[in-house]
């Protein structure tokens, strides 16, 4: 590949953060100084694409922003055309190609913090801060949901550091910025701990939660000593083929949203002749209102790096990539902690447990977009290329990452594999479980592990409301308003009423707040996280944004037919389910709140 | 010269009730052209790999949750396709509509005609509805981009990248409705890889790339196509011999097109063949 430069310099600094990714430059082309070997010999060069997003991370953490230096310096190194590497940089939210402060602030002003007043902290930290734009962003919700409102302030330098507000406080977030010098380390500076957001912790019968709050994340030995990689050892004994039978009959399906039956993804992509196989762990967790894949992680990471393993040998893939969402720093902290240990003890690598079975696992920091939780626009993301959703078919589990078969799960969905071998495909799906994210106006907002079939009523109740409920948002922004509280907690009973599980948002809205702001925030959100790539979903949801504004100053018959064929067209035509899905709520929210009557 | 193609088998689909018979791996594009069916495109290119953006061309397929892009997925045996639903109008209807009120669609071919067919009506979103309106990009003397006329439909990218010309001057940056055309950090092309070879303003289908000839013209008001006559002939600059269709206006070149019929070139050429006409 011939490619052209303009002639910017990285900084020393710039460079220096790309080569501690990368390594010293071994020759002229990637940007090395030119000796006599460079002269006389042609070596070809490779273009490593799928290291463009963490080159840029690099950069970013270190720097704070991405010059036109650094970026020509990282095509260099990587043989990747600058325009297209542009055009990458610039799709995700957390790079800057402008100059900007170290520390920038992420307040959320999403649903579960707009319910929770975060738009007093917002209005706060803009009088203290001034507009936003550098030092601070709007954000969109940053899984902190249980303790709304949240903030995330995101520092660079070496390392570069995360402190999570929540409750934030106005005051606090808004002062100066701390001194930067911390060592590595696996908590996440003002975090609470995780236990916090599991109200049931340390209650008998729990399945997917039993060792969050208990049991100490960073320890491994801990791990085992609470049943950890039993699940794995019994897999061994049912070998590959046993595995994906126990999964089938378990019934399990995808806990991201689409529900599809895991056990025959798997199955498919065992059968794929062609190789290597990939397994994909989807940890993108971005849809509003959702932090239970960030409970797991933060909680038992130990479990999803089990479950990754089972998940490869079952279906033969030797690599696993961990696509983990960039606004989650406490996560990533404790999953490269357990990835390491569990590697360096002989759980991760060649000839794990000496059964011949080798996987490695490889961690990948999103960069802000949710789109990218897309099934295949992780695939793109992770190859390097802008996160756009491919067309379908091709299915994943024929062509996917890299063009190869590969799996692609869910967290919530993986960790649900250990209770099945543990217990038996039978006994699992006589009380399977399921996680609910409920925040907003109750008592005890957190992660709930419930058994399907539970009602929203029971699960409301548990948490406890405040105030006189007036709807609960199921599913999150891609989901429905639902009234009827005794609508049972499947995917059938949901889908009979007209809304969706989705990834399992049970967002309970009081009559405080102001539903039409409510509505104006998810279609912003849509607005904000569509990739650009179809004109439905690229025009529709700044059309279907626009009207809102109007209709919240006046309601007009005309705008609200013109929401509805807009939102048809979203649904029926656009490329994924960020589109599809992009007017749902509204549409719930004027069919059966009568918002706009 | 044709040529030479692996037997392919024949497989069967329903088009709007009717049989057609399309070889194995046709789009369902292929089976309704070949049913004579008129399916609006817009970026789809003849000569490139469906990117399925803009989303005119969605027919509803029996049994499918979402209604299907036909210039991209494949034609199955035993597959009912409907182009003239109700849905698929409507999407069609309201994709122009949206369309129309975001980019100025002035010099796409056959936009009005559609707009009019589907009965779509572009200005309901009134007169503040976002458009991706501004200046037109001048930055060289060959050919102008013009990007209030884009629809993004990916084709010029696709084109100078690895699909014909391998040079990646250009990319898709931003994300959603700031999407644009970019070259690496907005730089002007002549700061950029291209090479002008022209092959993205062969296959935009609105009219934001545009030869700077056509462009001026347009601003003066001198660009008639009626008066245009178009004479395919040989590049006679070097050996390879590739179509050029010359397009002339009182006794003017204003344009070089490439048939996208012809086997070896595609409609692809080069900066001499594209633009090189000085010296007719």
């Amino acid at each position: 590949m011939d490619l052209r430069f303009r002639g910017a310099e990285p900084s020393e600094e710039e460079r220096a953060a790309v080569d501690a990714l990368l390594g010293p430059p071994a020759t002229a082309w990637e940007g090395g100084t030119r000796t006599e070997t460079d002269l006389r010999i042609a070596a070809r060069s490779e273009s490593q694409r799928d290291l463009l997003l963490p080159a840029l991370h690099a950069v970013n953490d270190r720097v704070g922003w991405i010059s036109e230096g650094a970026l020509e310096y990282i095509c260099r190194r990587l043989t990747v055309p600058p325009a297209e590497a542009y055009g990458v940089a610039t799709f995700y939210s957390l790079f800057s190609m402008e100059p900007r402060p170290k520390r920038v602030l992420h307040v959320c002003t999403d649903l579960a913090c707009q319910a929770k007043g975060g738009e007093a902290v917002r209005r706060r930290v803009e009088e203290a801060l001034g507009p936003q734009g550098t030092s601070w962003h709007e954000s969109p919700c940053l899984g902190l949901c249980e303790r709304a409102p949240a903030a995330l302030a995101l520092e660079a330098g070496t390392p570069p550091t995360a402190r999570v507000y929540a409750p934030a406080d106005a005051e606090t977030i808004a002062a100066a910025p701390s001194p930067n010098g911390h060592t590595p380390n696996l908590d996440v500076a003002g975090d609470a701990p995780v236990k916090d957001a599991v109200p049931q912790a340390g209650k008998d019968g729990l399945l997917l939660l039993r060792r969050v709050g208990t049991t100490d994340p960073g320890s491994l030995d801990d791990y085992r000593a609470n049943g950890g990689y039993t699940a794995l050892r019994r897999a061994f004994e049912l070998g590959p083929a046993g595995v994906i039978r126990e999964v089938l009959e378990s019934g399990l399906v995808g806990r991201g949203g689409a529900a599809f039956p895991t056990g025959r993804k798997w199955d498919a992509t065992a059968r794929q002749p062609d190789h290597p196989h990939y397994l994909v762990c989807n940890a993108d967790e971005s849809e509003p209102g959702t932090f239970k894949d960030r409970v797991i992680m933060e909680g038992d990471p130990y479990a999803l790096v089990e479950a990754m393993t089972i998940a490869a040998y079952a279906t033969g893939c030797a690599k696993g990539y961990l696509y983990i969402r960039g606004e989650y720093p406490r996560a990533t902290a404790r999953l490269q902690h357990a990835i390491a240990t569990a590697r360096s003890r002989g759980l991760l690598g060649e000839n794990i447990l000496g059964k011949g079975l080798s996987f490695d696992i490889e961690l990948r920091r999103g960069a802000g977009a949710y789109i990218c939780g897309e099934e295949t626009a992780i695939f793109n993301s992770i190859e390097g290329q802008r996160g756009e959703p491919r067309s379908k078919p091709p299915f994943p589990v024929e062509k996917g990452l890299f063009g190869k078969p590969t799996v692609v799960n869910n967290v919530e969905t993986l960790v649900n594999v250990l209770p099945i071998l543990e217990r038996g495909a039978q006994a699992y799906a006589a009380a399977e479980p399921k996680l609910f994210c409920v925040s907003g106006a109750v008592e005890r907002p957190g992660v709930y592990e419930l058994t399907f079939g539970a009602t929203l009523r029971e699960l409301v109740e548990l948490a406890g409301t405040t105030g006189t409920t007036r709807a609960v948002l199921l599913g999150g922004a891609a989901g429905a308003f639902v009234t009827d509280l005794d609508i049972p907690l499947t995917f059938e009973g949901t889908r009979n009423a007209g809304a969706t599980l989705g990834s399992g948002v049970v967002l309970v809205i009081d009559d405080t707040v102001d539903m039409k702001r409510l509505l104006l925030r998810i279609a912003e959100f849509f607005r904000d996280e569509s990739c650009g790539q179809c004109v439905p979903c690229r025009v529709g949801t700044v059309r279907q944004e626009e009207a809102l504004h109007r209709l919240s100053s006046r309601v007009d018959q005309d705008d609200l037919v013109l929401l509805r064929e807009v939102g048809q067209t979203m649904r029926d035509a656009s490329i994924c389910g960020l589109g599809q899905t992009a007017w749902n709520a509204v549409e719930s929210a004027i069919d059966r709140l009568g918002v706009f009557k | 010269m044709i040529p030479l193609q692996p037997p392919r088998r024949l497989i069967d689909v329903q088009i709007d009730g009717e049989d057609v018979r399309v070889p194995e791996g046709s789009t369902i594009l292929d089976a309704c052209q070949a049913a004579g069916k008129d399916i609006p495109t817009l970026c789809y290119g003849d000569t490139l790999t469906p990117k399925n953006a803009c989303r005119v061309c969605v027919v509803e397929v029996e049994g499918a949750r979402t209604l299907a892009p036909a210039c991209s997925r494949k034609a199955e045996a035993g597959m009912k396709v409907g182009t003239d639903t109700e849905r698929a109008r409507q999407s069609r209807k309201v994709v122009l509509e949206l369309l129309g009120s975001s980019v100025d669609m002035s010099t796409t071919p056959r936009a009005a005609e559609w707009v009019e067919e589907y009965g779509a009506d572009p200005a309901r979103f009134g007169d503040d509805a976002a458009t991706v309106e501004q200046p037109a990009k001048v930055d060289n003397d060959l050919y102008v981009r013009d990007y209030s006329k884009c629809i993004l439909c990916y084709k010029c990218v696709d084109a100078c990248g690895d699909q014909w010309q391998n040079t990646f001057a250009i990319g898709v940056a931003g994300r959603g409705f700031d999407a644009t055309i970019s070259t690496e950090f907005d730089a002007p092309l002549t700061d950029s890889a291209c090479v002008y070879c022209g092959n993205c303003v062969e296959v935009c289908p609105t009219g934001a790339l545009s030869f700077k000839t056509e462009f001026d013209m347009r601003a003066e008001g001198t660009w008639d196509e009626s008066r245009q006559t178009e004479t395919t002939t040989i590049c006679s600059y070097c050996g390879v011999g590739c179509n050029l269709t010359l397009h002339v206006q009182d006794n003017k070149i204003v344009k070089v097109t490439s048939p996208h019929d012809n086997p070896v070139t595609k409609g692809n050429l080069c900066v001499k063949g594209r633009f090189g006409f000085g010296y007719v």
